[in-house]
């Protein structure tokens, strides 16, 4: 059972109020792309085995979108950021660089 | 390799069974073989066992980093029916059943296929059109299916409460010929006849990478050492993603927990197997007498063969209503695989962008069923380079947008 919190309301709760919706920070093509970009956008994804960026929502509470970092390996769940961002937070990443050195040769 | 038979039986009888012999051997791997084959579940050594039988490939090794059949394999609830939509997986999923109906001959090992049917409820007006659009296809199919009354639901499945409230059984969609089988024999059956032909398999035989020259696969490092092969079978099920990454290519694949749980043994209730997908459960008993339960996936990519345990709630909870008498049962145990989904939720049987490199996934939660259908086409698909059975499903198709939609007889696919 993962405890998280969201960044929108502040509330921190067991994993049965929100629900998970997929890697984060992917790419949308769209129209006049190519159909390789399309196959990336809508069906390649990193499934790494160690730490993953993802989105979830807050379904059973404020209902805003938010993104998390997690190890898939062990289930820590790493930290909660804004889902208005392109890329995760930078103090963010260093606490994930401190905990599991290497991690960004991992897949 | 000493046959089993009933005379076999008899003569061990008489001298305290002191006469059986290893099923298979332990095998140190050797400096390069013909085909490698990643992953000692039931497709890998499937594979392997009809590279073997139908196009006499024999130089084989089957690398397995835990030990045999310990992956999905061994720890799945064990349905098996061939009623999906789509031509492509009605061809493979009923060639596999098939298979399974004459599998313990063929393989001299009981596999204890119990063809008891299966039925899938419909307990939604959607469900009802689905399934009957379903049981249509298959008649198409060649594959023998019916839609049956709730009357007729209850007469099969005596313990089984129609009347709802919240989800009243509208009829179901019924394979006769569906069931279940010993999930560990199959690959124990499958490894005894594999060792038997020569094959190599090895056991606690991680592969680390995959070694290339020119677009072509040479071998691969494991760690037991490096080891030569012309042809590479990539079958690791949730750990497809990982190893294609090793081959230098990406798959449309994510991995995600399932799990399923067992309760007490108690006297025999219900011979047949019946799935609720609306609910996402379903339940069928196994030999020993245990209530054999599992639900849907967990939402989110995950690796630890452990789900949440608010899943298992789910199921249950919903399963109570449809069996009420599951409420008074304790659960025994309770476990969870790694499965392998794909974007359509229909399998990858493909070639790869590596030569001589071949991929076997994407089961997700449904492939115990398809085992031997799945080794016979991906042999033919590593022997020959293609299949009939394995056109459809190549990895090709996500960028093509040719998809196998499953979604209808796949809502909740075991
Ligand atoms: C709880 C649960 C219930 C299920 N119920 C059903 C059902 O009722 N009916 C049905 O049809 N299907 C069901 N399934 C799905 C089914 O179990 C799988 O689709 C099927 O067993 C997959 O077989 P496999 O041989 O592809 O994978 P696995 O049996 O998982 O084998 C893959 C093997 O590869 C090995 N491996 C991985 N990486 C490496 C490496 N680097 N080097 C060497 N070896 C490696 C693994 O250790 C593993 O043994 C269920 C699955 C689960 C988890
Ligand atoms: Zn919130």
């Amino acid at each position: 059972m993962l405890i998280v919190s969201c960044p929108n309301c502040g509330i921190t709760a067991e994993e049965t109020e929100f629900h998970a919706h997929g890697e984060a920070h992917i790419t949308r093509h769209t129209v006049g792309s190519s159909d390789d970009q399309m196959e990336t956008y809508l069906f390649m994804r990193k499934n790494p085995k160690g730490v993953h960026f993802e989105r979830w929502r807050h379904q059973n509470g404020c209902g805003k979108w938010f993104h998390m970092a997690r190890d898939t390996m062990t289930l820590e769940v790493f930290g909660t950021y804004s889902a208005q961002t392109y890329n995760p937070p930078k103090d963010l990443l260093a606490e994930i660089d401190a905990k599991r050195p290497g991690w960004r040769d991992v897949s | 390799m000493k046959k089993y038979s009933v005379f076999a039986v008899a003569r061990e009888a008489m001298r305290h069974h002191t006469g059986w012999t290893r099923a298979w051997r332990d095998a140190a791997p050797k400096k390069r073989y013909d085909a490698i084959i990643i992953g000692a579940g039931g497709h890998g050594l499937a594979t392997a066992y009809y590279l073997g039988k139908n196009f006499g490939i024999t130089n084989v090794a089957i690398l397995e980093k835990g030990w045999l059949g310990g992956g999905n394999t061994g720890r799945n609830t064990t349905i098996i029916r061939s009623n999906y939509l789509q031509d492509p997986s009605a061809a493979i999923y009923e060639k596999s059943r098939s298979l399974y109906e004459t599998m313990s001959q063929d393989l001299n090992y009981n596999v204890m296929f119990s063809p008891r049917g299966v039925i899938m409820l419909a307990q939604t007006e959607h469900e009802v059109r689905g399934y009957k659009r379903t049981a249509h296809a298959n008649m198409l199919q060649g594959v023998t299916t019916e839609f049956i009354t709730p009357a007729k639901v209850k007469q099969l499945v005596p313990i089984i409460n129609i009347d709802g409230p919240r989800y009243p059984v509208l009829g179901g969609l019924w394979q006769a010929r569906g069931g279940t089988a010993r999930h560990d024999a199959v690959a124990w059956g499958y490894a005894r006849a594999c060792s038997d032909m020569g094959m190599d398999v090895i056991q606690q035989c991680e592969v680390t990478g995959i070694q290339r020259e020119g677009g072509k696969v040479t071998g691969v490092s494991t760690t037991k050492g490096d080891i030569g092969c012309d042809k590479l079978g990539i079958v690791v099920a949730g750990h497809s993603g990982h190893l294609a990454d090793m081959a230098g290519f990406r798959m449309p694949i994510e991995s995600v927990a399932l799990q399923a749980l067992v309760s007490e043994p108690i006297k025999p209730c219900m011979d047949v197997v019946v799935m609720a997908n609306t609910v996402h459960g379903y339940m069928s008993q196994s030999d020993k007498g245990e209530m054999v339960i599992g639900g849907g996936t967990d939402g989110y990519n995950n690796y630890t063969q452990r789900g949440s345990f608010h899943h298992i709630e789910e199921t249950v909870r919903a399963l109570i209503e449809t069996f009420p008498m599951v409420s008074r049962l304790k659960m025994l145990r309770q476990w969870g695989g790694i499965v392998d989904v794909t974007g359509d939720r229909s399998p990858i049987l493909s070639k790869t962008p590596v030569d001589g490199v071949f991929i076997n996934c994407g089961w997700g939660t449904g492939g115990f069923k398809a085992i031997p259908g799945s080794g016979w086409a991906m042999a033919e698909l590593m022997a020959k380079g293609r299949s009939p059975l394995t056109d459809a499903f190549g990895m090709e198709r996500f960028t093509e947008g040719r998809f196998i939609d499953e979604s209808v007889a796949a809502g909740v696919a075991h």
